[in-house]
């Protein structure tokens, strides 16, 4: 590994004693972890081999402050633009500097705190329960230096009405941070949890974890939105297990960041589990936007959905590589998978390879993928009404990803995200 | 009583694939005129309705169409739109996620109108065509039934009233009552709104409703017949073969209808229908 990613600064960023080793232990494994090439299948089309973990190193523990040490007095204008909400937890630089809670629900034991100061022994448990299963050289360098992170707990047969906002900031040129969000949903619970990312136009290196656990019969949504600045790296990993008759929906919109790489990948574990994952992403400039999905059927019954729409205009590139996995428990298992991408100009490009393994008998699964530009006839219908062809691609492009923004969780964002799709499209074209 | 206009079309020819398909067409149409202009399958006549809407499909290579002697030919299809030329397609093209409120809103925002009431204009047209409320919720034309999509059409015709409505076989896959709904709310928009209305169509019984001033037979790429309505009836007993004999034509059409195509059905199946007609 590189010189400033040790277990001296491992060790000092502090915490409880579980943390601490919990990191120390990573260190040792990353020592042994082989470092990723885009010659593996998981890192085909990346730009993994421009990373050069030497520009980076971690926040000393100095920089972030103690750990229960809450200095932001609130999330700023994301939390406004969120609407109401029962709870948020701001993160900088992945450490948790502003945390609250509707206390009618903190009384019903609803948790929305730091994991590193949680007072609550449960989270030394979870942290790490889904996302250890998928392991790689980022969330072993992750795990090495988690200063904190979001830990968001809904007890059995509690249900959050409004959402509860998790916001991360990071900032500084040639720094690491490592954000972890988890939430964990006990028997019968509900909840619907933001995770916004974001970063100015620094040189910065985002790895992230997200956990989302679901016990059975619980219902989450999950929405994460990813608005970096474009010199910004994110590694991201959003892992879920879901129970017994519980439904999960995630949806991510990724417009930020130089390379910007989500694995989204959801277990089903428990009988009549489903999940359903939803994204947009629009990459401009030279952006490339790199998704890698999981739907995992482990028990009969469960049912999967995916509908993932990118755009790509200038030079941006996005990878959609996605694979459905039917375990032999997976008898009457149901899974779909969908990917479609708008290739807006000639030198911009768009991979997308699903895939699906199937070892269980008696299951209905499907797969669809498309990659190609705005329809000619569609644009003709649309100027023969006296639109100018600009805006034709704009409503067309603004349709196209309709049917993923109507069913995005947190409504109150979405005429914002579809106004930065928006912004993205005409500041391209404004380049053309 | 608003000024009348005039769609003059002059001497047009057009290609596709370097096959000559309009091959002199002459027709002037005033606003608030309903013109018929009927043919066989195969005569070219939607090859008319997007050479007059300036589709890239096709090349057109004389003549001029202007309105009021404002040459449209060099023009972009949204700026003849604009000038007051709307076509209903034949083929409605689906556009997921943009709902036909927003394609009105869009085209009167492009024009400067005002989008002032709107919403209940799009409504009240929609009940008068039949057309469910729940349609108006989708992306226009996605997943509409073939005649949910020409009763749409009918919609943003009479929302933005243009000056000159091409209906391209705004008949063909329209049960009974449809036909009749779309073709009475045609003739009031051109006898109360002055819209002059170019309907193409190769099947009669739109004629009954729509009750045309002039109705002309377009044989082989160009007009060879203009008459009054009772040229329509005529036609009804002689069928395109027998203006054809009577006028010494060989040729009907220029493009081969394709095998086993139903009548009143996609005569032109795949993207470039003429890419090889002789073939």
């Amino acid at each position: 590994m590189t010189a400033a990613f040790t277990a001296d600064a491992a060790r000092a960023l502090g915490g409880p004693e579980w943390l601490v080793r919990r990191r120390l232990a990573a260190v040792e494994r990353l020592t042994q972890a082989a470092w990723p090439t885009p010659s593996e299948e998981i890192w085909r089309y990346s730009r993994i081999d421009q990373l050069d973990l030497d520009r980076y190193r971690p926040f000393a523990a100095e920089e972030l402050g103690a750990p229960g040490d809450e200095r932001a007095p609130g999330g700023g204008p994301w939390a406004a633009e969120a609407g109401k909400h029962a709870g948020m937890i701001v993160v900088r630089d992945g450490r948790v500097v502003h945390h609250e809670l509707d206390p009618g629900l903190e009384a019903k034991g609803v948790r929305a705190c730091g994991i590193a100061t949680c007072e609550d022994d449960l989270v030394s448990t979870l942290v790490g329960r889904a996302s250890s299963a998928s392991e790689d050289a980022f969330t072993v360098l992750h795990d090495a230096f988690l200063a904190g992170g979001a830990f968001v707990h809904v007890p059995a047969g509690v249900v959050v009405e409004d959402p509860i906002l998790v916001l991360h900031w990071c900032e500084g040129d040639g720094r690491a941070s490592f954000p972890h969000t988890l939430v964990s949903l006990g028997e019968g619970a509900q909840a619907t949890v933001l995770d916004r990312f974001g970063s100015p136009q620094t040189d910065h290196l985002v790895d992230a974890v997200t956990e989302l656990l679901v016990d059975d019969n619980a219902h989450l949504r999950y929405l994460t939105v990813q608005e970096h600045g474009t010199r910004t790296w994110h590694l991201g990993l959003l892992r879920a297990h879901v129970g017994r008759d519980a439904t999960l929906r995630t949806s991510a919109v990724a417009l930020g960041g130089d390379y910007a790489r989500l694995r989204s990948e959801a277990l089903l574990t428990g009988q009549g589990a489903e999940s359903d994952q939803l994204a947009v992403y629009f990459g401009d400039g030279e952006q490339m936007l790199d998704f890698r999905t999981l739907q995992d059927h482990d028990a009969p019954n469960t049912r999967s959905d995916l509908l993932f729409k990118g755009a790509v205009e200038d030079k941006a590139r996005s990878v959609y590589s996605g694979l459905v996995h039917l375990r032999p428990a997976a008898k009457k298992a149901n899974a779909s998978q969908t990917n479609r991408n708008l290739v807006l100009t000639e030198g911009a490009s768009a991979e997308s390879i699903p895939n699906l393994e199937i070892e269980a008998n008696d299951v209905r699964c499907s797969h669809a993928s498309t990659v190609g530009p705005i329809d000619d006839e569609q644009l003709y219908y649309l100027e023969s009404r006296g639109i100018p062809p600009e805006e034709a691609e704009r409503l067309i492009v603004l349709g196209f990803f309709d049917d993923v923004f109507e069913r995005l969780p947190v409504g109150a964002l979405t005429r914002g995200l579809r106004r930065s799709v928006v912004d993205k499209l005409e500041h391209a074209r404004a380049r053309r | 009583m608003t000024a009348e206009h005039l769609l003059r079309i002059t001497d047009l020819h057009a290609t596709v694939a370097r096959h000559e398909i309009l091959r002199g067409v002459d027709l002037e149409v005033r606003t608030g005129e309903v013109h018929a202009l009927m043919g066989p399958n195969g005569s070219g006549k939607s090859t008319l309705s997007h050479a007059l809407m300036g589709s890239g499909e096709y090349e057109v290579t004389r003549g001029s169409v202007s309105i009021d002697g404002e040459e449209l030919l060099g023009l972009p299809t949204w700026q003849r739109a604009q000038r007051g030329l709307f076509l209903a397609m034949q083929y409605p093209v689906e556009v997921p996620g943009v709902p036909l409120e927003e394609v009105v809103g869009a085209a009167l925002d492009a024009r400067g109108a005002s989008r002032a009431d709107l919403h209940d204009r799009i409504v009240a047209e929609a009940r008068t065509l039949g057309v469910p409320d729940e349609l108006l919720g989708r992306g226009v034309n996605t997943e509409f039934s073939g005649g949910e999509k020409k009763r749409a059409e009918t919609v943003q015709l009479a929302v933005l009233e243009p000056k000159f409505a091409v209906l391209d076989e705004i008949d063909s896959g329209l049960d009974v009552d449809a036909l009749r709904d779309v073709a009475r709310r045609v003739y009031a928009l051109a006898r109360e709104r002055q819209v002059g209305v170019l309907a193409i169509t190769h099947y009669a019984r739109l004629l009954a409703e729509l009750r045309p001033d002039r109705v002309h037979v377009f044989l082989a790429g160009r007009i060879v017949k203009s008459g009054g309505p009772e040229l329509a009836d005529e036609l009804e007993r002689t069928g395109y073969e027998g203006i054809a004999a009577e006028l010494g034509i060989d040729e009907l059409t220029v493009v081969q209808p394709l095998p086993d195509a139903d009548p009143f059905g996609d005569p032109t199946i795949g993207s470039n229908p003429f890419a090889d007609p002789l073939a």
